[in-house]
């Protein structure tokens, strides 16, 4: 058996629960570590053993990256473990983003190579460790050969070989040219995670000191000589398209050098972008709007709630939900979430120059190879005619999953010889997003005895799986959007899971940060919570009488309600929520405690969580997750809508698109539990977390049951009663 | 026209309409990309510079304004007292993710130790509500604000 493909496969499988959405490939796992075919760095005195390190005479070890840093910290957690295994010094690591290549950098999950669904670490774990721990193995053979010792009688660590009998020690830098020689040995023992020096450690990271000032660069950063600038006007309506352009008083602007008119934008490009925004707003734009303009977000959700009475495809059904759904004291509530843009800090953008012979593009994606091969569509050019340099991303969460804007840029960029950037304003940027869709999701539940007997969840929502990875929506199911129904932590003896496909009317759909359980889990905690009500129990009694057989759901949350002062008394309109989930193979339990004023406005006071995410390869890493995406989940659901009118989105830039802010935010605490488990994905996490736990404690302080998002202040005013 | 402006200490000419904001002639025209373009409309602080050491937003702030002011971006807030507590503060906090507003936020955040050596919760707030982090960084930026002004680095 071939031990790499051994590998990959258990790197999938060691996923453990909650991960629906990985299990449910069956593309071909692919194999890089140490394939043949992998371009040989000739470097003199330069050991590359593989894609992924590139030791120099020096000792300098360069670690390229299969995977992109957009915030979430796997720059260094995957430095730490390849550098781990491959016992390198730490101080020397050095990290280069890797360029286009599916084939040595794709994702073994996915086989492409993509950054997403919290998924890095989960499906490099093993894969890297034998990487690093080959790489070590050859240093090994270099200086036992040189010493004529045994291999077996050598040491490494600290990016040095050792033989103790004799006391000699030679640098993996002196070791490069004899060990860039050696055949990379077969079946490399890995280390016993008790001997990790490196990994469960809080590492500093690698790309912030360049963070503090100024000298990081992100794709938007990209500067060429003779690079000029541009910015774009797209059809406000979805679908339509550019009618008349009339240009006679921008191309009279100073410093606006060319109009580009596209199929369905137009761009102007100027000396910089100033120039370029002039001109655009100088522009007189007839649009050819099309069938969709007079589409707006109610007719949506009517088309929604209709598609959702219908039955969908049966996911998951164990037991006889008819029987249990017959009996016992009967529960039905929908829940609904709203459209919503990424708006990562960083506007969409992509620089690139088209030559006669090639296309270069500089910019910051989470899809090499997909940017690569339709910037090549877009150029007519070979795949092997495209160049791509990835940066580093000024936040991603799932936008920069999309060529969308890559694709306009090499279309505007062909028009011209010199290199443009083309840099989407704020208002472009969330007015020509790929939007979380809107979800309805429908429990019907019954109680016996204190307990759920029956659980029938229906989730109804665009499959955004169909349009991104066709081969992966089958049998009319979208993996992601019920992933963590599917996977609930509780044990239902009863317990059905449906999907029905819905498309929202023109609107374009999109994974957003937390992908699929975002609308899972906050249907299945909400629902929890109003069962418990019904019930007559505590909330998290309620829920830890389902959690026999989920020992580590059932650990968090223990250690989540002694943490959070859970059950300790509370002033009027001042609550508690709670919410677990077994998202990404992590396992999670969160309270948030909130007052509600008089008038309905909602003030945080303070946030605990409690995390499992198996072996913590940055536990700091881990804290830093979850904090931050708990704040990104809580905007969500205190303030984020995008709402279409005309056919147009309503919405153009923060101060109608919010934000949370430091003032808003409370005092947060994060615990990572110690686990010897595989890890679990993280970065996706706490953005599910946020949301169910702050309408959970609006529940306990008002008794108002919120099934919407996002949170309406006019239902929560006192006096109001659900 | 050349506009001269004094920017980290240093003279620079260059050629640019009155009305163009600040933020754009750094980024395009001077080739300083650490202030980051978040809005355009002064809501999201990832421009945020030092004119005459308070925090301005550089994408409202047309150039033709800071003729004969001292304007300090992040390339070079190190070089101030405040600056540079804060900058190892954000490293010893890790208060970082994607990094992209944290130009802005260091800068926004020095301002206001240099002008409130000792600041309090709602200080801070004041100070830093004008300046949005997407990923969320919040907690860490308080702390690390704190940290700084305490002097509370190895």
């Amino acid at each position: 058996m071939n031990a790499h493909h051994s590998v990959s496969r258990r790197a999938v499988l060691t996923g453990g629960l909650a991960t629906g959405f990985l299990l449910a490939f069956h593309l071909p796992l692919r194999a890089a570590v140490n394939e043949p075919v992998q371009p040989r760095d000739t470097t003199e005195g330069k050991f590359a053993p593989n894609a992924f390190i590139r030791i120099d005479k020096t000792g300098r070890t360069v670690l390229m990256m299969p995977q992109v840093e957009m915030g979430q910290g796997t720059y260094t957690s995957i430095s730490a473990v390849l550098a781990e295994e491959l016992d390198a010094d730490w101080s020397k690591v050095e990290v280069q983003h890797a360029p286009p290549n599916d084939k040595l950098y794709g994702n073994p999950t996915f086989g492409l190579q993509v950054t997403g669904n919290s998924n890095s670490i989960r499906a490099w774990w093993l894969p890297l460790r034998q990487a690093g721990a080959t790489a070590r193995a050859m240093l090994v053979q270099a200086a036992a050969i040189q010493w004529g010792v045994e291999p077996a009688s050598c040491t490494a660590s600290k990016g040095e070989v050792a033989h103790a009998a004799s006391g000699r020690k030679l640098g993996y830098g002196e070791l490069a040219l004899a060990a860039q020689g050696q055949t990379p040995p077969k079946d490399v023992a890995i280390k016993d995670p008790r001997d990790f020096v490196l990994i469960g450690q809080p590492l500093k990271r690698l790309d912030t000191p360049d963070k503090v000032n100024g000298k990081a660069i992100y794709g938007i950063d990209a500067i060429l000589p003779g690079m000029k600038f541009a910015t774009v006007a797209a059809c406000p309506v979805f679908g339509g398209k550019v009618g008349k352009v009339d240009d006679s008083a921008a191309v009279k602007l100073p410093g606006v050098r060319k109009v580009v008119v596209l199929d369905d934008m137009v761009a102007v490009i100027g000396d910089h972008m100033w120039a370029a925004k002039k001109g655009l707003e100088a522009l007189k734009i007839e649009w050819n709007e099309g069938p969709n303009a007079e589409i707006t977000t109610k007719d949506i959700w009517e088309d929604l709630r209709k598609a959702s009475q219908k039955d969908g495809a049966v996911a998951k059904s164990d037991g006889d939900i008819a029987k249990a759904l017959a009996s016992g004291d009967r529960f039905e509530a929908a829940y609904e979430l709203p459209f919503l843009a990424h708006a990562s800090m960083e506007p969409i953008n992509a620089t690139v120059h088209v030559r006669p012979d090639a296309c270069e593009i500089w910019t910051g994606t989470q899809i090499m190879t997909r940017v690569q091969s339709e910037a090549a569509k877009a150029a007519g050019l070979p795949v092997d005619k495209v160049i791509v340099n990835n940066h580093l991303l000024g936040g991603g969460f799932g936008r920069k999953l999309e060529p969308d804007m890559v694709i306009a840029a090499v279309k505007i960029a062909r028009q011209v010889d010199y290199p443009v950037k083309v840099v989407w304003t704020r208002e472009e940027d969330i007015q020509h997003d790929v939007y979380r869709p809107v979800y309805r999701d429908q429990i019907t539940a019954s109680l016996v005895d204190g307990k759920v007997s029956g659980w029938k969840y229906k989730v109804a929502g665009s499959a955004v799986l169909a349009r991104w990875l066709p081969p992966a929506f089958q049998k009319g199911i979208d993996i992601d959007a019920i992933d963590a129904a599917v996977d609930a932590p509780y044990d239902f003896a009863n317990f059905h899971v449906e999907y029905v496909r819905a498309e929202p009317l023109s609107v374009p759909t999109g994974f957003w940060r937390g992908v699929g359980p975002n609308n899972n889990v906050f249907a299945v905690e909400c629902a929890m919570d109003e069962l418990a009500r019904k019930a007559g129990k505590d909330p998290i009694e309620f829920r830890k009488s389902m959690l026999t057989k989920n020992p580590r759901m059932l650990a968090v949350l223990g250690q989540v309600a002694e943490r959070s002062g859970w059950g300790q008394k509370l002033p009027p309109r001042v609550g508690r929520g709670v919410c677990v989930q077994p998202s990404f193979a992590s396992f999670i339990a969160t309270v948030v405690e909130a007052e509600i004023d008089d008038i309905g406005e909602i003030t945080l006071r303070r946030i605990t969580s409690v995390v499992d995410t198996g072996i913590a390869v940055n536990p700091d890493t881990v804290k830093a997750q979850i904090e931050g995406g708990l704040i990104f989940g809580l905007t969500a659901a205190l303030y984020g809508e995008i709402t279409i009118d005309k056919g147009r989105v309503q919405q153009s830039n923060f101060h109608d698109y919010r934000m949370m802010r430091i003032n808003e935010t409370p005092k947060v605490e994060v615990i990572v539990v110690k686990s010897g488990e595989a890890p679990g994905g993280i970065g996706e996490a706490g953005v599910n977390a946020g949301p169910p736990a702050l309408r959970n404690a609006i529940y306990a302080a008002t008794g108002v049951a919120l099934r919407r998002l996002p949170i309406d202040r006019k239902l929560l005013a006192a006096g109001k009663k659900a | 026209m050349a506009t001269v402006l004094t920017i980290n200490g240093e003279t620079k000419s260059f050629d640019a309409p009155p009305d163009m904001p600040l933020l754009w002639v750094l980024r395009d025209i001077l080739g300083m990309t650490g202030t980051k373009f978040g809005c355009g409309i002064a809501q999201c602080g990832a421009c945020t510079v030092h004119v005459d050491g308070k925090a301005v937003r550089s994408c409202v702030l047309p150039v033709s304004a800071v003729e004969n002011r001292t304007v300090t971006t992040i390339e070079h807030v190190g070089s101030t007292p405040a600056g540079a507590k804060v900058q190892k503060a954000w490293l010893e906090a890790e208060v970082i993710q994607c990094g992209y507003c944290q130009s802005g936020q260091i800068m926004a955040a020095a301002a206001l130790l240099a002008a409130t050596p000792n600041p309090d919760d709602s200080d801070i707030d004041a100070a830093m509500a004008g300046n949005i982090c997407r990923c969320g960084t919040y907690v860490r930026i308080r702390e690390a604000i704190k940290q700084a002004a305490n002097g509370r680095q190895s």
